[in-house]
């Protein structure tokens, strides 16, 4: 239990090995995972896997990391029951878990405090990262400025047009952008760019990596500065309706709001999880995000995981209309838990997404973000399924303030 | 075919360094690559790599991800690289593949390395391959009969080192800095203590690469290492050229040069 105040104990940080689904040594999730990256990295690597095993072991570092949580993210995060909405679910009870109210609007911010901890830990002065929606730059942007760190935020030129306000944002929080436009111009391309700046300046830089991709330990250690997301929800649920949900339900791009939702109710086997990715126009269009429900495995980023390639092992580009999802990788984990069965995944296209958006707004006076609408459509398809006597926790990953400028798109506002 | 182990005793008996290039298959076109190869060979290139155009170049620097972006947009497949290497071993250069590993892994390994010595390559280097991962692509390899080589970074521990060239066969690659690929305008002074950290682990020859682009330079890096890897300046000015012959020739200048330099 975490003592009076505190909602985050040294067990809830270091979940792993609670369910035995740990990485090993290599950082393998099963076959996936790895590092598949320069040797000029591997040192950094070792260091940040080395100062995170110390931290998560360290009461000092847990107590910081709680504070920030606490103060600063504005945790614990409550829960809602969206009565309304979930008349279009078949009449089954929908719990959300409202990411969306945390400072910055997402559950980015989670992963940044950590990481940023982690940073001063690491003795460094300066901090990159990657961006698709812009809400990964936005928090570490935020961390930067709250901890004194130089910050550097590459962002796909596509993305930073479709995200203006979250460019506006991250300049005015003192970081860097650097618009990136080779390739697709998007989240892969920036993942690069980031990875080319990190093997230049890694001894004054870390690289804030946002998701639970890329090579080990970052899996690892996005997985369990999110893990907190599933830990409050998993006791809120058993206060709230005395039992745990029947489904929980996320969207998936990289990955990171998903695992860190599902990852404390892996044990609970009574429990469903449906991971929902971007199916864009459609998988016949060819324009989507489907890289669990239609890719294959190979690697990408530094690790062994289900990507969006040809036949020759070239990466596809992803479509979605949420920058967030716009993406042909997925963390390992996911794979793993995909191959291993304890995890179902579904595609979602753009238009259904905004018609939960939509939905949400008009019912509950509540505008989710477009990532997370994928998720909130997917339960109405799931509560369907399971009936009205079924509850389900959705991750209401982040809010879509940011995301007006599509929406006044799409629904011509 | 010409073997890493001939061109390095050769180079060894001529008391010189090798001179190896770097051209991406399909860059400035699927022909234009080997006529380009087999200018630098003519020009005194010892070892030709041929890079295998990745989506995702995330050791390059920009150069040589204009390049790579070209070759895809030609169009370019894994049958037009393996072409490349078959016309680029014929004019007489040990003939490698550059290669990030995913295409080798979908390829599949046991295939790639067959077809990779069918048409006369000699070995690959796999910049983004970890010890730890090389396994597969190890038994593959010595399976077909071609070199593996790996890289070692100035960041590399002792013990990293140790377990990169235990990997090696043919020649161990030394990334003379922290970086991407790219010319630079001085050699970093760090490649020298790489290079004789290097040798304490093997004896296999140890090649410098990344930032080297004149004469000067490779005759500096020659002083030192086994070999001197040149790749986005023969790149930049290819794709400053006007037409392809001019790209030619003007890359057969500057190898020329560089040739001279690792005699001096």
């Amino acid at each position: 239990m975490a003592t009076e105040g505190t909602i985050l104990t040294a067990a809830d940080l270091a979940g792993n090995g609670v369910h035995g689904d740990d990485p090993d040594v290599h950082g393998k999730f099963g076959i996936f995972g790895g590092r598949y990256v320069p040797e000029a990295l591997i040192p950094a690597l070792d260091e940040v896997a080395a100062v995170y095993e110390k931290a998560k072991n360290d009461p000092e570092f847990v107590r910081e990391f709680d504070h920030l949580l606490r103060t600063y993210a504005g945790r614990p995060t409550t829960l809602t029951d969206v009565p309304r909405f979930s008349e279009h679910a078949g009449g089954a009870r929908i719990v959300l878990k409202r990411e969306d109210l945390t400072h910055t609007g997402a559950h980015k911010i989670n992963n940044v405090l950590g990481q940023a901890l982690l940073t001063k830990r690491l003795g460094k002065k300066r901090v990159i990262a990657e961006t698709g929606a812009g809400q990964h730059g936005v928090a570490t942007a935020t961390a930067a400025a709250l901890l004194g760190l130089e910050c550097v935020i590459y962002m796909g030129a596509v993305d930073c047009e479709r995200q203006a306000l979250n460019v506006a944002r991250m300049k005015l929080l003192g970081a860097t952008v650097v618009p990136v436009t080779n390739g697709s111009q998007t989240l892969k391309d920036a993942i690069n760019e980031a990875f080319r700046d990190w093997v230049t300046n890694v001894d004054s830089t870390h690289y804030l990596f946002g998701t639970v991709a890329g090579p080990h330990p970052f899996p690892e250690i996005v997985r369990d500065f999110a893990r907190i997301i599933g830990v409050e929800a998993r006791r809120q649920m058993l206060d709230l309706a005395g039992k745990l949900p029947d489904a929980v339900c996320a969207a998936v791009g990289g990955g990171s709001n998903a695992i860190g939702v599902f990852h404390a109710f892996i044990g609970d086997e009574g429990v469903q999880l449906h991971g929902y990715e971007a199916a864009g126009h459609g998988l016949e269009s060819g324009e989507h995000a489907l890289t669990l429900t239609a890719g294959s495995v190979g690697v990408l980023h530094g690790s062994r995981t289900y990507v969006l390639q040809d036949d020759e092992g070239q990466t596809i580009e992803s479509h979605s209309i949420s920058a967030g999802l716009d993406y042909p990788g997925v963390g390992p984990e996911h794979a793993w838990l995909k191959d291993s069965g304890r995890a179902t995944y579904h595609g979602i296209t753009d238009d259904e997404a905004m018609a939960a958006f939509s939905l949400l707004a008009r019912t509950e006076g509540i505008i989710p973000a477009i990532e997370s609408s994928h998720a909130l459509a997917g339960a109405l398809k799931l509560g369907r399924e399971l009936g009205p006597e079924a509850t389900i926790l959705v991750n209401l990953s982040g809010r879509g303030d940011k995301d007006m400028g599509t929406a006044m798109k799409y629904f011509n506002l | 075919m010409t073997t890493l182990q001939t061109v390095f005793a050769k180079a060894k008996a001529d008391n010189r360094a090798a001179l190896v290039g770097y051209l991406p298959a399909g860059f400035p076109s699927k022909d234009g690559a080997v006529a380009a190869a087999a200018a630098l060979v003519e020009a005194g290139c010892d070892v030709i790599e041929i890079g295998l155009p990745y989506s995702d170049p995330l050791m390059d620097g920009p150069t040589i991800q204009d390049a790579v972006h070209r070759s895809l947009s030609n169009g370019t497949r894994i049958a037009d690289v393996l072409r490349t290497v078959e016309g680029v071993a014929a004019t007489g250069a040990a003939t490698l593949v550059m290669t990030y590993w995913n295409p080798i892994d979908k390829y599949g390994a046991d295939r790639f390395a067959r077809d990779l010595a069918n048409a006369g390559g000699v070995g690959t280097i796999t910049p983004d391959l970890t010890p730890e991962e090389s396994g597969p692509w190890r038994t593959a390899s010595a399976d077909a009969g071609i070199d593996t080589v790996f890289l070692v970074a100035p960041s590399s521990t002792e013990e990293r080192i140790k377990a990169v060239v235990e990997c090696c066969t043919g020649f161990v690659y030394a990334a003379s800095l922290m970086g991407v690929t790219g010319a630079r305008e001085s050699v970093n002074v760090a490649a020298e203590g790489l290079v004789e950290r290097i040798r304490a682990h093997t004896d296999l020859p140890v090649c410098v690469g990344l930032g080297v682009g004149t004469g000067a330079q490779a005759a500096e890096v020659a002083a030192y290492a086994d070999g001197v890897i040149v790749g986005s300046a023969f790149i930049r000015r290819i794709l400053d050229a006007p037409d392809g012959a001019a790209g030619r020739a003007s890359i057969s200048v500057l190898a020329r040069d560089m040739a001279q330099g690792v005699r001096r």
